[in-house]
Parts: structure tokens; C-alpha cells; sequence
């Protein structure tokens, strides 16, 4: 038995360091930790609440506006408020558009190098020892041509964000009733062009590319499963019904869908470096971080939901649609990744034309002194959660559950692995030198470091159900 | 070859129409093709960030991510985009250390995470030793031609040093201090600023740095200065909330004392940016930024001076009367004596105070401040003056004020 550190994974954002250890040429037990704390929720204590979404945004230059939309989902259910109709539509394509970069990058810049040989010239070169590369050389030409296009068109899709965003990342417009870019024609039109293009993309390379790995690489729908529980929040509210794109629900074990209760949310510090007295439904203790705790790995919490562990990003949320079944392994993320980017590039062409020009995009308003409120949403990467309480304007408590919290949670207090060291659990093993699968399975998660942050005060989060 | 005077004009106003890349690539390429200027070697470091660096200069068109991978930089580590993992990935950047030594460049993206000795913050296993970032850059320093801090973080500490700073944040000067920083702020940086910048080292060597050791080319004037709604802070137009017409000085805008280009420049391929947008300037490329800009949506200080007190409700008046850019001096130099710093941290703890400008610059600016500032004084005792005696407002005057307020309510703060 070797056990074998990876650190740093490359390609994925952030400090990530797994722990494998490998018997009979096959990953027998797995480890992850996250090792960036910066402390958000203590430093957003105090500060004014209209501020909490533009500053909280900072936690992630990735996907900026997901912070910024849960804030407002909270903010609207604290207050009552509600956003005007051309606001939500602006607020979803904000949202759209950062979410269809994510996937274009991720495919194209973090995922694409384990699969197909890259340009020759650092920082894609040196290769790994034995990097099994299976596509034939035609196909690898194509590939590479789509990837400076890919830059290129993810550039667009920021581009798009920027016009009702204000800039890109981190957008400035997004508020509680809406968005503070006024639209006119001329906008709808170019930002209509503007998405016609990014689609030709998706649907002419990206998904294409991403069949063309699955195919070549079949073995990938096996390796690399989770566990078989998925959840989503739901994404994508539409104006006054609220009712959503992406619906929420969670599934057990392969089972049927089921409704989401956030109550059901608990998490767990046994392994995180933060002292022991904060397990417990979020709403419990004062965490205080303790790095010299014995057994810990990781700053990352454990979320558990019933007290299991759940995956969600693209694959959960095409299972709990119906729109994804070929499978749960590694591959099958990257191609549920990409059928999701056409998916919201049709999505987002619809609120395009549902955007009336002159209309008012946001509503003033004032907020109250006191409230109290949770935004539960999907985002790019999975399910993402604010909880907040204030009190004279100012922030009393905040708390954020993060996507990557939930796939990268290290161990539970009863040794119950996260989604991904469950997933890693059983992959296959070339060279324990280099290591090629197992970076294959964890960047098909596509994991966000700087997203895990944790958390620290918790209001008594109402029972949610979505 | 570019003069370098044609190159900083180029800098000045590049934008969609004529941008940077298209000119400054065919020069790069025949360069290196002859091999005058060799693609540098370059590490980036990432430290306690968000990746927003990374992404915005994924977002540059000018030129793009491409070409500068393949024809500008040659990126030896960049864990974003290695395509080796683990201990090779280790190996390229400790090699590239002890090869280049003295050629490569050093950027830094995040705040340099210092509690419990940087073990906030661990960024490569050498040995079966964790290294900690702090611990990387000060090992990694010494040896660079150039250290750049990209993004607020890395140049001020940035969101990742807000109070109370639970994890140590630091600026890459802060804790390399014998070395020249070139700081690029932001939250993010523009593309523009890194690329452009990037092209100056590379060409011309240094660029002019200010105290804050910005390039000058890019953050030498304030957005205020010049943005496309200052005439209407000029005619006392403003917004009532985000997103309303006119100046958004009102709803917190602190481009009055935030240096940057955006105005010009504007965001992602030039469509956009804040104010434009509807949204105040939160004054992200500031050394005080969050904290020192905090709240956004407050708005700066009312003018106070010892015989005149200008509330924000007048001050559209009181800029009308007083003559273009009194106003805005008054907050220039609210910021100098650093009032304005201090009232902004209702709610946070003010750090340490920030270095002033360099002393010329210093100099210089506050003589100018203060022979406006006396004009200001002057003008304000003719206002005030015969102001009690006014008990009904003149017809002229409501009128006026009803073209001056954008609020017909009348409802003013």
C-alpha cells in the first residue's frame, strides 16, 4: 500500500491538496483539503447589509454574480421585496452568462489537458509521464483549434455579463428589486448578437467536444461515481411566479426525486481545523479556528443533508430535471456540463425577448433596520446558500454554504467520506507518479477552493422549502 | 520599434478602436522571432485570492489570453493552467527558481496570508513539507527581475485583509519591502492594466509608478475626473437611487476619490462600467478599498468647513455656485487629511493608515487644494452671507431648483 500527496492539484482554483492511498493499482482510500482561510463571515460581521452582496462577492472572482444573487434572494425574503420583471430576467442573465464562461473555461482550459494533447509551449507543457491521451491526431488538432476560440467566446460571454453587470467579474448592478442597468433596444440587441454567437459555440464545439471525449474515454462513466446523492436549490427564478428554470429537489441513493427541506442541512467540523464545539444544524455555535487541531485536513466544513453526504452542480441538476441519464461518472459531468451551457444559452435567449425597453429595471426601496432572511440557489457549480440576520442596518450574522463546501467536504464525525473522496475511491491507477485519473475524476467536480468558506456565525435558519 | 512616448498615448487611449494588441503584437512577434526580446519566463503565485485576476486576464481581447500565453509570457507556472500536477507541477516552479534566478518574473495574485506564521494559507508540498505562501514569496522574491501584485489583494490587502482580518492579510509590500512592487489594483484588475503594464516591462523596463507604485498611465487621474456623468454633478443633477439618471455622488459613488480609467477605458472589451451602469463606483482600485469605501451606497461627506456647512442635499447648489471643481477639490482634500478614511470605517476598524502620495506630489497638490480651497471659503461667506434674510424663495429659484433636483417630489435626502 502507497499513500501518495497531490499537492498542488493544478487546473482547479485554489490551494487543494489530495491524500490517495493506492493498493493493487487502485485508489483504496482518499483524503481532500482545502487550504486557503481568509475568514469571510467573521470580516462581513458588522458591515452595512446593502454592502453584504458586493462584498461577499469577493469570496469568488469565478462566479462573482452567484454571491450576489443568493444575497438578493435573502434579502428578498427578509424584506418582502420583489424584484421588477425586467430586473429577474437582467438578474438570470447575469447569472447566465458568468455560468456559461465557468463551463466554457472549465471544459476548455482546466479539463481538456487531461483528455488531449495541448499547444506546445508552457504552461501546457511539460505532460505527465504516462497521460494516456486517446484521441487520434485529427481530433486533437480540432480540439486545440476550439480552445483559443473557447478563450475567446468565454471572453464574450463576460462580455455579456458586462453589459447589464457593469463589468465582469465581479458585476456591480445586481440589488433586490432588480438590476440598475435601464435597458433600451439598442442593448437587447447587441446583447441578443452578442448570445447568438456564444450559442454557435456551445452547440457547435463545446458539446460536440464533449461527446467526442466521452466517446474515446467510456471507461470515465464508471470511474469516478459519488455515491448517488444528488441535490439542487433550483436556479433561475422566474418574475412573480418565482417559479424556477432548474427545479430543486434532492435524490437518495438513485431513488425517486424528492422535495428539498433546508432544515434537513447540518454540518459537521470533526475533520475541519475549527474547534469541535460547532456541529449541529447551521444556527449552532460560534466556530473558532484551531489549525493545530489533531486529525483535521481541511478548512472546508462538512455539510451533510440528513446527515449524508450530496453532490450537486450540472449533473444533479440535469438528473433532478430528467435531462441527463447516461450516467454518474466522471465523464458524464463534463457532458452534463456542457448540454446545461446550451441549455441556459436557450434559456437566456428567452429573457432577452422578454425584456421590455423602457420598463423600469429596479425598484427603490429601503430596507428595513431589522431582518432576517436565507437565498437558497443553485449556481454554476452547485448548491449555494446565504443565511443573514441584521439588526440597525448592519450585519448581525452571515452565513454561506458554498458549492464546493458540499462536493469537497472532508470526513464526517462518523468517517462517512465527502463526494469526492468518494469518488475517488476505486479509481484506477497507471502511474502512481503522475497520477493522471485521479485529477481526471476530481476536475470533473469542477472544484473552487475559494468558494470554500465556512461557516462561522449561523442565525437560526428558518425551515425552507423550496 | 514604438517610442515609448507613442506607447504610454497608445496606453492612455486604447480602446476597441485602437487597441493595444493590434499594434503592439506584430512588434512582440518580429521581436521574438529575431530574438531581441525573449518571451520572459514567469511564475504566478496565488495566494490568499479569489482568482479574479486570473479570470479577468482570461477576459482580455487586447491582446488575448492566447497570444499571451503563446507569443508574450512564457508562463512557466500557473496552477489555473499546468498540465502537470503535484510534484511535477513542484518541479517546474523550484526549477524555473533556480534557472531563471534573476530573469523570471514574479506575479502575485492575493493577499499574503500571515497568521500562525502563513499556515492560513499552504500552497505547494516540497520533501513532504508543507510550504506556506507566505514562506514561497519570500524565498521566491529575492530571486525575480520583477515583482508584480496584480489585483487589490495582492498590491493593499484588499477584501482578503478586511477587518478584522481573521487570517493576516497583507500586501505583497508589506512583507517584501526591500524590493520595488509594481502594483496593479483593481477588484479585479482591468485586462488592460496587467497586459499593458506586462508590455511596458517588457519594452521599456519600469513604468512611471506613483506612491502607491501604480503605473501612472493608468491610475493617474480619478474617475470623477473623468467620467461621462460629471456634467451632471457639475449641474447638480442626481440620481435618487442606483440606477436612477444623473450623478450618482448621492447613492455613494466614490469615484471623486478613486484613481483609475474606467470612465475611459470602460470594462470586458469596452461596453460597460459601474456608473454607466447605474452603479455608484465602489472604489475597488483604492488602497483603502473595502474597508476605507465602506458603505457603498452611503455617499461621501457634506462639506464642513468652519464658516460653511454644506449638506449633501445642496451640494448640487453649492457646485453650481462655488465653480467647476470646488466641490470636488474639497473632497480631494478630505481624503488628503484622510477625514473622509476616518468616517468611512462606521462599522469596521480603520488599519493602518495608508502612505501619502510622494512628497513633490504631495506638495505640489495641496498648494493647488489650498489656493482653491480659499477661493471656496470665499465664495461660500458670499453665499452665506445674505442667506437668513431669504425667507421666501423667488420664483426664478424654485424653478431652478425644480430643473436642478432630480427627485420632482422635492424629496431630497
Amino acid at each position: 500500500m502507497a499513500r501518495k500527496i497531490l499537492f498542488p492539484v493544478t487546473r482547479i482554483h485554489e490551494p487543494m491538496r489530495v491524500d490517495v492511498e493506492i493498493e493493487g493499482g487502485r485508489v483504496t482510500d482518499a483524503w481532500v483539503g482545502s487550504h486557503l482561510f481568509r475568514g469571510w463571515e467573521q470580516m462581513l460581521v458588522g458591515r452595512d447589509i446593502r454592502d453584504a452582496a458586493l462584498f461577499a462577492q469577493r469570496i469568488c472572482g469565478i462566479c462573482s454574480s452567484a454571491h450576489a444573487v443568493a444575497e438578493a434572494l435573502a434579502l428578498q425574503q427578509a424584506t418582502g421585496l420583489a424584484p421588477t420583471a425586467n430586473g429577474q430576467h437582467l438578474t438570470n442573465l447575469i447569472l447566465a452568462a458568468d455560468t456559461i464562461q465557468n463551463h466554457l473555461r472549465h471544459f476548455y482550459l482546466l479539463t481538456m489537458p487531461d483528455y488531449a494533447a495541448m499547444p506546445d509551449t508552457p504552461p501546457w507543457t511539460p505532460h505527465p509521464a504516462k497521460h494516456d491521451l486517446r484521441l487520434p491526431p485529427q481530433a486533437t488538432a480540432a480540439l486545440q483549434d476550439h480552445l483559443s476560440a473557447a478563450i475567446n467566446v468565454s471572453a464574450l460571454a463576460h462580455e455579456l455579463m458586462a453589459m447589464f453587470g457593469a463589468k465582469a467579474p465581479h458585476q456591480q448592478t445586481i440589488l433586490v428589486t432588480g438590476v440598475t442597468r435601464q435597458i433600451d433596444a439598442d442593448t437587447v440587441k447587441a446583447a441578443t448578437a452578442l448570445l447568438r454567437e456564444i450559442r454557435y459555440f456551445v452547440e457547435g464545439a463545446h458539446l460536440p467536444d464533449a461527446q467526442l471525449l466521452a466517446a474515446h474515454y467510456p471507461d470515465y462513466r464508471a470511474i469516478g461515481k459519488s455515491g448517488g446523492n444528488f441535490m439542487s436549490y433550483g436556479m433561475f427564478p422566474a418574475p412573480v411566479t418565482g417559479q424556477r428554470a432548474f427545479k430543486a429537489g434532492v435524490v437518495t441513493g438513485g431513488g425517486p426525486v424528492e422535495p428539498l427541506d433546508a432544515s434537513l442541512i447540518s454540518e459537521d467540523v470533526r475533520y475541519s481545523w475549527y474547534r469541535d464545539a460547532s456541529g449541529g444544524p447551521p444556527g449552532a455555535a460560534d466556530t473558532v479556528p484551531d489549525r493545530d487541531k489533531p486529525d483535521a485536513y481541511s478548512w472546508t466544513k462538512a455539510p451533510r443533508y440528513k446527515g449524508l453526504a450530496f453532490e450537486s452542480g450540472p449533473l444533479a441538476r440535469g438528473i433532478l430535471n430528467g435531462e441527463y441519464r447516461q450516467g454518474t461518472g466522471a465523464i458524464d459531468r463534463l457532458v452534463a456540463r456542457a448540454q446545461e451551457a446550451l441549455k441556459i444559452c436557450r434559456l437566456a435567449e428567452s429573457w432577452l425577448a422578454q425584456l421590455v425597453p423602457g420598463q423600469p429595471t429596479v425598484r427603490p426601496y429601503e430596507l428595513p433596520p431589522i431582518g432576517e432572511g436565507a437565498g437558497l440557489t443553485d449556481v454554476m457549480r452547485g448548491a449555494l446558500g446565504h443565511w443573514l440576520k441584521f439588526a440597525d442596518g448592519k450585519i448581525l450574522h452571515h452565513q454561506i454554504v458554498t458549492p464546493t463546501t458540499w462536493k469537497f467536504s472532508p470526513r464526517d464525525a462518523r468517517g462517512q467520506r465527502g463526494p469526492i473522496e468518494q469518488a475517488l475511491v476505486g479509481t484506477p491507477v497507471a502511474d502512481p507518479g503522475s497520477l493522471v485519473e485521479v485529477g481526471r475524476v476530481i476536475r470533473s467536480f469542477d472544484p473552487c477552493f475559494t468558494c470554500a468558506v465556512h461557516v462561522i456565525n449561523a442565525p437560526n435558519a428558518k425551515p425552507l422549502i423550496i | 520599434m514604438l517610442t515609448r512616448r507613442e506607447f504610454l498615448t497608445l496606453c492612455l487611449t486604447a480602446t476597441a478602436a485602437t487597441g493595444l494588441a493590434g499594434i503592439l503584437t506584430p512588434f512582440l512577434r518580429q521581436a521574438g522571432a529575431e530574438g531581441i526580446l525573449p518571451r520572459p519566463p514567469v511564475i504566478w503565485l496565488e495566494l490568499g485570492s479569489c482568482t479574479g485576476e486570473s479570470i479577468s486576464l482570461d477576459n482580455s481581447r487586447n491582446p488575448s489570453l492566447y497570444q499571451l500565453l503563446t507569443e508574450f509570457f512564457d508562463l512557466r507556472y500557473h496552477w489555473l493552467y499546468n498540465t502537470v500536477q503535484g510534484d511535477a507541477a513542484v518541479r517546474v516552479l523550484l526549477d524555473t527558481v533556480a534557472h531563471e534566478a534573476g530573469k523570471f518574473w514574479l506575479i502575485v495574485e492575493g493577499a499574503v496570508m500571515t497568521a500562525a506564521n502563513g499556515r492560513f494559507n499552504h500552497v505547494f508540498v516540497r520533501n513532504g513539507e508543507m510550504v506556506t505562501g507566505l514562506a514561497a514569496l519570500t524565498e521566491f522574491a529575492p530571486q525575480a527581475r520583477y515583482i508584480i501584485a496584480v489585483g487589490d489583494c495582492a498590491a493593499f490587502g484588499g477584501p482578503a485583509a478586511a477587518h478584522p482580518n481573521p487570517g493576516g492579510g497583507k500586501g505583497v509590500w508589506d512583507v517584501i519591502t526591500d524590493r520595488v512592487i509594481v502594483n496593479i489594483p483593481g477588484c479585479p484588475s482591468h485586462p488592460d492594466w496587467m497586459t499593458g503594464t506586462f508590455s511596458h516591462l517588457l519594452l521599456y523596463g519600469l513604468p512611471d509608478l506613483d506612491a502607491y507604485n501604480r503605473p501612472k498611465m493608468f491610475f493617474g487621474h480619478t474617475i470623477h475626473d473623468k467620467c461621462q456623468r460629471r456634467q451632471q454633478f457639475e449641474d447638480g443633477i442626481f440620481a435618487a437611487f442606483p440606477g436612477g439618471d444623473g450623478c450618482l455622488y448621492k447613492v455613494g459613488c466614490k469615484g471623486p476619490v478613486t484613481h483609475a480609467d474606467c470612465p475611459l477605458r470602460q470594462w470586458n472589451n469596452y461596453v460597460n462600467w459601474p456608473v454607466k451602469a447605474g452603479a455608484p463606483c465602489i472604489g475597488c482600485a483604492s488602497p483603502h478599498f473595502p474597508d476605507g469605501t465602506m458603505p457603498f451606497y452611503s455617499h461621501l461627506p457634506g462639506i464642513k468647513t468652519r464658516s460653511v456647512r454644506v449638506s449633501v442635499a445642496k451640494i448640487g447648489a453649492a457646485a453650481a455656485a462655488l465653480g467647476i471643481g470646488a466641490v470636488a477639490t474639497h473632497l480631494a482634500a478630505g481624503v488628503f487629511a484622510r477625514r473622509i478614511h476616518k468616517q468611512y470605517l462606521d462599522g469596521t476598524k480603520p488599519g493602518d493608515p495608508t502612505p501619502p502620495e510622494n512628497l513633490a506630489q504631495v506638495k505640489q497638490e495641496l498648494d493647488d487644494l489650498i489656493r482653491r480651497q480659499n477661493a471656496l471659503l470665499s465664495e461660500a461667506r458670499k453665499i452665506e452671507a445674505p442667506a437668513p434674510r431669504r425667507r421666501r424663495r423667488s420664483l426664478l429659484k424654485r424653478l431652478i431648483n425644480f430643473w436642478r433636483t432630480e427627485d420632482k417630489t422635492g424629496k431630497d435626502e
